[in-house]
């Protein structure tokens, strides 16, 4: 550190976010100004002077990383004044709450300094702007499209963008009721006939252009074949495409080798093949018709992406004035639910890198054993094993129900009854605690599981603050922060947990912090039974009866995040007048762990083997789903 | 020593293997047996090594709560005088609260006077945009529309047969009792009766307004179900109805087998002229 940051007064100052604020405006008092719109956080930076600020934001103010970086189209808010908009959220890795800082820009040629030379984890959330919003982002080596393909025409999530055949800005559609004589959207969308190509495309040759972009990205040329390096001369490495077609890649995902014999020299993922522009649909749905949508996104641990977007919303609400918290009994319940689906999530992660690294399906199948208990339960209290839909604002969908009881109907003759907590307590005493300790007696010790994994996928502490990791990613290069304690929620404050953390930085390191978590994620739940029983029969709902279909969102922006199973998972919801009208969010965007985790995939596969690649891209635990969202 | 850590590892795949056949000999081998009183040990948290469900000769019974593609409730066909009636009165509330947007519904009008008749003209569910989520029975005032636990909808032509229209999603209110037993009764106590909410209103709406000389006509039947459900409804108004309604002490849960089995035969006969109706 330098002289300058013990100089007692800044230090004072600059600990709590006011402090950071004032900092930073005594430092450029022409470049910030506070965000006072209603409902709104934060400080406006002048574009020109946006790289400095964050600059100083991560060298004097320890805001070492960069968790979201979204776009939001102000089309019609306000009079007169239609702009673009990149919200940034920076936060200390030793823990606290958001700096917020915004830039705008004018939607006609829209440009903003990239941020990736302060904050790597810029990179690819600033692609995604570029490809959803149109913001050129000055400076950035890379300013291509990450989602969507290049023969795409505009850029959907600006709110004048309007898809083929849309039915109506926002739902629920008019059609549907009172007069709703059924068509079949297909019938009017003629698969072939809703495509608007741009008119500079040449059809024929969209292929080539496509690619090309992905090998000049990496500094080759574009002849595959034969591959040539920037000086031009002619080289033994050979270009390899993994994917998107292949076993490992855990979906539909490609990964671009290039490969000196057997030797990782670069890689660049390339994905996008499963995006359906989830965020646009966010926007056209109301407020409630979000949360079955974010089961889709992670589908192993859907419980936790409700409970991510639920606060999110609450925290909305919260700023009205008939607000009510959830009542405890809601949040031990979520918190019993959040902490299930990370145990899911965890057997399920590890299970499947397993598969990666070559042992296949033994191991994986003895894991799903317990998870098809966790999975009954979900089904009896949610009504679904995976699209558990069960988070509502204010509360939940029902309360824990006395006795996991199935019915026998049709032919359905294979009943199960159980009650409850005795099936929740044996199940958090015995037989996952048991799981765990069979995890390990078949792994942690194994000589070929270490040899396979030890030293390979390093990810360096520094890299993984400034590459955006988050969860085992981040833990397992040493970094301790866990949203659950760095910037709590819920009731986890009052919960006794360790952060599991590990130094090496490696696949083996990354596999211990599951094993770590996992079990602090039985401490927890050893914590909730008890809680279960002193608050039974308190009401699930926070205003005391069930929640309505409209909820009353006030104008403004939260963030609210969660510490999933795959990381951080945010959403950043805005809620705003001008057309959409306030049932509507303004803006819906998911900061999805497994799309931002996989920035520092190509620092951490070079030099490499192939065959480590795959293990590698399975230690971070990815789900297409909510990568490409 | 190099190699321990796998040996143990392998003495652990040993003891699955020799595991998943603990169970089996502890049952007798009856696996594949009629009975079915194992099962539940089986699958649960006592339950060592594997256990095959041969579906579909054998099927998972489903939870109370579980959900997918809605019906709407009708009336039982043996109701005294709302009999097929339909329990929705197209407010429009699950096209609303519909997150994929998949149902449709005509409301009609009366002819006459042209407001709005609380029954809808059509109905339909695209269930092949149904997200399953339950929404739109979790946000029915009238507990008009709920979530079925028939997953077996797979058909040959999607475009003809998976538009469900209101013929196709009508279920009577027996159906519903018996799939999800507790909730139904849940549900009851919350409006205090097991008719419908209109009916129960208008049950009570007859009797003050004709006095006490004639019996209001919903409840006198010859169903004494009703009857003595509708009963306290009618004489105790507001609080003291909900504890009072199950009055016949017919919780649904403890019916006999001769009845249950009697819902199962209806079930399956619908099931089967539902089969026929899309071949």
């Amino acid at each position: 550190m330098t002289d300058q940051a013990f100089a007692p007064e800044e230090q004072a100052d600059t600990s709590s976010i006011e402090g950071a604020i004032d900092y930073l405006k005594s430092k450029y008092p022409d470049a910030i100004s506070m965000d006072d719109r209603e409902g709104y956080e934060g400080i406006i930076v002048n574009k020109d002077k946006l790289v400095d600020v964050a600059q100083t934001m991560r060298d004097e103010l320890n805001f070492d990383y960069l968790s979201s970086a979204t776009g939001v189209d102000y089309l019609g808010v306000e009079d007169g004044v239609d702009h673009l908009e990149m919200v940034y959220h920076a936060y200390r890795t030793s823990g606290g709450s958001a700096l917020v800082f915004k830039a705008q820009t004018e939607r006609d040629k829209a440009e903003i300094p990239s941020l990736i030379n302060v904050w790597r984890g810029a990179d690819f959330q600033e692609r995604e702007a570029w490809d959803l919003y149109g913001i050129n982002f000055a400076g950035h080596p890379n300013m291509q499209r990450i989602l969507l393909w290049e023969g795409f025409h505009g850029h959907p999530m600006r709110k004048d963008w309007h898809e083929a055949y849309y039915e109506q800005e926002n739902k629920p559609f008019d059609s549907r009721w009172p007069d709703g004589h059924i068509h079949r959207a297909e019938e009017k969308n003629v698969f072939g006939k809703n495509v608007n190509y741009p008119t500079d495309i040449d059809l024929n040759r969209l292929m080539d252009t496509s690619e090309q972009g992905v090998y000049e990205s990496m500094g080759l040329g574009v002849d595959v074949e034969r591959v040539v390096d920037k000086d031009g001369l002619e080289t033994n490495e050979l270009v390899v495409n993994m994917g998107p077609h292949h076993p490992s890649t855990h979906g539909v995902f490609r990964m671009v080798l290039t490969v000196d014999g057997e030797t990782v020299t670069s890689l660049e993922p390339v994905m996008g093949y499963l995006h359906r522009n989830h965020e646009k649909i966010g926007e056209r749905n109301t407020y409630l018709h979000n949360i079955p949508f974010t089961d889709r996104l992670d589908y192993i641990s859907s419980m936790g992406n409700n409970h991510g977007y639920v606060l999110a919303v609450e925290q909305l609400m919260s700023l009205g004035k008939r607000y009510n918290h959830p009542t405890y009994r809601t949040e031990v319940i979520r918190v019993l639910m959040v902490e299930l689906s990370r145990i899911v999530n965890h057997l399920w992660g590890i299970g499947f890198w397993l598969n990666d690294i070559g042992a296949f399906f033994t191991p994986v199948l003895y894991f799903i054993q317990e998870r098809e208990r966790i999975m009954d339960f979900f089904e009896a209290v949610a009504g679904s094993r995976m699209m558990c839909n069960y988070m509502r604002f204010g509360g939940v969908f029902g309360d824990l129900p006395e006795r996991l009881k199935s019915v026998s109907n049709l032919t359905n003759d294979r009943i199960r009854d159980y009650n409850t907590m005795q099936f929740l307590t044996e199940m958090i005493n015995e037989r996952i605690p048991q799981t765990i300790d069979e995890l390990e007696q078949l792994l942690t010790q194994n000589e070929i599981l270490i040899e396979r994994s030890k030293g390979v996928g390093y990810l360096s502490y520094e890299d993984a603050i400034n590459y955006s990791a988050a969860g085992p990613l981040l833990r397992g290069s040493g970094v301790a922060y866990d949203i659950r304690r760095a910037d709590p929620y819920s009731i986890y404050p009052e919960l006794d947990f360790d952060v599991a953390v590990e130094q090496d930085g490696d696949m083996y390191a990354r596999y211990k912090v599951r094993v770590k978590e996992l079990r602090e994620s039985v401490r927890i739940l050893k914590q909730i039974l008890p809680r279960l029983e002193a608050t039974k029969g308190e009401s699930i709902w926070a205003d005391g009866k069930p929640g309505t279909h409209t909820p009353r969102v006030p104008f403004g922006e939260s963030y609210g995040r969660v510490e999933n199973g795959k990381g951080e998972l945010g959403y950043y919801v805005v809620s705003a007048g001008g057309k959409g009208g306030s049932s509507n969010p303004w803006r819906y965007h998911v900061r999805a762990p497994s799309f931002i985790n996989l920035t520092p995939l190509g620092i951490m596969s070079k030099g490499y083997k192939v065959a480590d690649i795959v293990g590698v891209l399975g230690s971070i635990d990815i789900v297409l789903g909510e990568t490409d969202r | 020593m190099y190699g321990t850590g796998l040996a143990k590892g392998l003495m652990l795949t040993l003891r699955h293997f020799v595991e998943s056949y603990v169970d089996d000999v502890r049952y007798g081998f009856r696996k594949f047996a009629p009975s079915t009183d194992n099962f539940d040990v089986r699958q649960g948290t006592k339950g060592k090594g594997i256990m095959t469900v041969q579906y579909p000769d054998e099927k998972v019974a489903v939870p109370e709560r579980f959900r997918f593609v809605p019906f709407l409730v009708v009336e039982d066909d043996d109701h005294p005088t709302r009999s097929g009636k339909d329990w929705c009165t197209s407010c429009g509330i699950c096209a609303k609260v519909c997150p994929p947007q998949c149902i449709w519904i005509v409301r009609s009008n009366d002819p006459d006077t042209g407001r709005p008749v609380p029954e809808p003209e059509a109905f339909f569910i695209d269930i092949d945009i149904c997200m399953n989520c339950g929404f739109c029975a979790e946000f029915c005032p009238f507990d008009a529309i709920k979530m079925d636990h028939d997953y077996e909808l797979a058909s040959y032509d999607r475009t003809t047969h998976h538009i469900h229209d209101k013929e196709r999603l009508s279920k009577p209110v027996s159906y519903w009792r018996s799939i999800a037993p507790t909730r139904a009764y849940e549900e009851m106590l919350e409006r205090g009766t097991w008719e419908h909410k209109d009916a129960a209103k208008e049950a009570r709406r007859g009797k003050s307004t004709r006095g006490s000389a004639k019996p209001a006509p919903a409840a006198k039947a010859e169903k004494p179900k009703a009857e003595a459900k509708a009963a306290p409804a009618q004489e105790k108004p507001k609080a003291e109805a909900k504890p009072t309604a199950p009055a016949d002490g017919e919780t649904p849960w403890n019916d006999d087998e001769a009845k249950k089995e009697e819902r199962r035969r209806k079930a399956l006969e619908r099931k089967k002229k539902r089969a026929q109706r899309n071949d």
